[in-house]
């Protein structure tokens, strides 16, 4: 359990904010610049002493106000993984990711598998200024996880790089968090990589939390900024059922929902998380025939959320566990009469669904 | 070149062979090089620290430190040899304790001239490493901290090695002044042929004396000789330096 309380002002903008998520896991701090995205993170690390803090990661307090204690960045034993990596150019890549090693206590995680899991085994001789952004990225992550740290901080580790970068690197985060039990708290504005790697979600906006949850709890809401983007949509997780290769299509059940998708090349009983765009989401109150969709998911509504900018109302669809979001026509509200409590059948394409790993 | 290549040779000649140095002469060049080295490597620590503090710390005084550093760059040489000679006579404050504790009397010796060179080297040793301290991404420190690396640590790993070119510069600029400092050396020290007369009072010496200006010339031949080769080095070891801490 990570938990975080802090009130800190530097001139007009004022940080206060509360927030706790589980561990192990993956927490996502997402917000648009000016948020406090990179604040928290500083005060996480001890580099930023907010005038107020209480912070506790499995039960280690790391700062208490209250009781006057302060743990230095040096005895706080968090990696932290800059946006601009930060290696040190005087030393090889080697050197860089032995730095913390070599001054933390021994721990799980050793040099082998560390470089095995970035796949930077070619470049341990070389030099970070002949370094990709990309590699120098992965060494950085290398080097704060060899530091052995109880919390891995990433302060926009993708953003200074550009798409394909991003992707060579997205799946070597998603090994971290599989491979290795430990926390991470991961800083972004690309929503993309919120729906890959995120469990938990805190949202922040000017200095404050607007909600903090599961992922698969806050991309369902109608109410949250979220809901207002184009792509926006719930985030299911999700269990290969059955494979149908004749057919072509897949099984996959998500709580009481069985989705049909497109054959997803993965083993039966592979969990993985789907993201089901919520303008791809037709709601009906009875089921249509001759028709090519091969999910009619039913349901009933949770909420519906008038959305005046985008003249569309956002409606929450408990589906047996799972929440769906659509995003429909505030007319084609009023002529289904939805309202919350009443029975509604989603379709949702097969095509539309969006499979990720989990 | 040739004055050195030409050394062993030299012996087997007569001394007034104008085109090599005398051994008084070869004295008068090692003991300036031998000055010069002493004054680098007792100045240079210190001008490391007050390089770090100008450059890292905010007190009040700083401004006057900062000054004080200059000084030596803005009065007349002489007037630092004569304030040397009030603080370090065997009269002056220090002076007084050096040679009642520890026997050291710096007025009219060697490493009294090494210590006029420093104190005169030291503005531009200051100036030249404080630059390398600041251009030193606080970021890096930053990351060491969260690596685990503690005030020293950091010191010694991070800020030091990144800031070596500026360091490494500094010293040679040093030396490079340490050689050729006159006035200072000749207040604090004395033109003491064999002790204190480095290369510029031996020129100066030659010059007083009737039929010097061979010497004068063959001197101050090797005197240029050493400036361009101090410069030429400080260029090249500090750019392999700055190639190696990736700038």
């Amino acid at each position: 359990m990570i938990q975080v309380r802090l009130r800190h002002s530097f001139g007009a903008f004022a940080l206060d904010l509360a927030f706790s998520a589980p561990t192990p896991g993956v927490t996502v701090l997402f917000g648009p610049s000016g948020a406090g995205k990179t604040s928290v993170v500083a005060a996480l690390a001890g580099l930023l002493r907010p005038q107020y803090g209480q912070i506790t990661v499995d039960g280690t307090p790391l700062q208490d106000s209250d009781a006057g204690l302060f743990l230095p960045p040096e005895h706080r034993r968090l990696g932290l993984v800059f946006q601009d990596a930060r290696l040190f150019p005087h030393m090889s890549v080697e050197s860089n990711l032995r730095y913390g090693m070599r001054r933390a206590p021994r721990g799980p995680i050793g040099f082998a598998d560390v470089v095995d899991l970035l796949g930077i085994g070619a470049l341990l001789q070389r030099r970070p200024h002949s370094l990709s952004g990309g590699e120098r990225q992965r060494v950085a992550i290398g080097r704060a996880l060899l530091s052995q740290p109880r919390l891995l901080l990433m302060d926009e580790p993708l953003a200074s790089l550009d798409l394909a970068r991003k992707a060579e690197i997205l799946p070597y985060l998603l090994r971290l968090k599989t491979m290795l039990a430990l926390p991470i708290v991961y800083i972004t504005h690309a929503p993309d990589e919120v729906f890959a790697i995120a469990d938990t979600l805190v949202l922040l906006e000017a200095g404050r939390v607007l909600a903090a949850g599961p992922l698969t709890e806050l991309t369902a809401r109608g109410d949250l900024p979220l809901a207002a983007r184009d792509d926006a949509g719930a985030v299911l997780p999700a269990e290969i059922a059955e494979h149908h290769p004749a057919r072509r299509l897949s099984l996959l059940h998500s709580g009481a929902m069985r989705l049909w998708l497109p054959l997803v090349d993965a083993p039966v009983g592979t969990r993985l998380r789907l993201r089901i765009p919520a303008r791809e989401i037709i709601l009906a109150t009875a089921a249509p025939e001759g028709i090519s969709l091969h999910n009619i998911v039913p349901g009933r509504v949770r909420a519906v959320t008038e959305d005046a900018a985008r003249h569309a109302a956002l409606v929450e669809i408990d589906a047996g566990g799972a929440v769906l979001l659509a995003r429909i026509t505030p007319d084609a509200v009023t002529r289904l009469a939805l309202a919350p409590g009443v029975a509604v059948l989603a379709l949702i394409k097969s095509m539309a669904v969006d499979v990720l790993p989990r | 070149m040739l004055l050195f290549v030409h050394k062993k040779k030299f012996f087997a000649q007569e001394p007034s062979i104008p085109a090599y140095l005398t051994p008084d002469e070869w004295t008068a060049v090692g003991l300036t090089l031998s000055i010069a080295a002493r004054s680098v490597i007792f100045g240079l620590p210190l001008a490391v620290l007050v390089a770090f503090v100008l450059a890292r710390c905010r007190f009040p005084g700083r401004a006057v430190l900062d000054a004080l550093v200059h000084l030596p760059m803005v009065l007349p040489p002489v007037v630092v040899g004569w304030l040397l000679l009030l603080l370090f006579g065997v009269r002056g404050p220090f002076g007084e304790v050096l040679y009642a504790w520890f026997g050291i009397r710096l007025v009219f010796t060697a490493n009294g001239a090494a210590l006029a060179c420093g104190v005169m080297a030291f503005p531009l040793m200051v100036r030249a490493i404080r630059l390398s301290l600041e251009s030193v991404d606080p970021g890096l420190e930053q990351a060491a901290r969260t690596l685990g690396a503690g005030w020293w640590d950091r010191l010694a790993t991070v800020t030091l090695p990144m800031a070596a070119p500026g360091i490494l510069v500094g010293a040679i600029v040093g030396y490079a002044v340490s050689l050729g400092e006159f006035g200072a050396v000749i207040t604090f020290a004395a033109n003491i042929a064999g002790q204190t007369q480095t290369l510029p009072l031996a020129i100066y010496t030659a010059l007083q004396t009737p039929g010097g200006e061979a010497v004068a010339a063959r001197l101050s031949l090797v005197s240029i000789t050493l400036a361009v080769a101090g410069l030429v080095l400080a260029e090249w070891a500090g750019g392999r330096l700055r190639r190696r801490v990736g700038r």
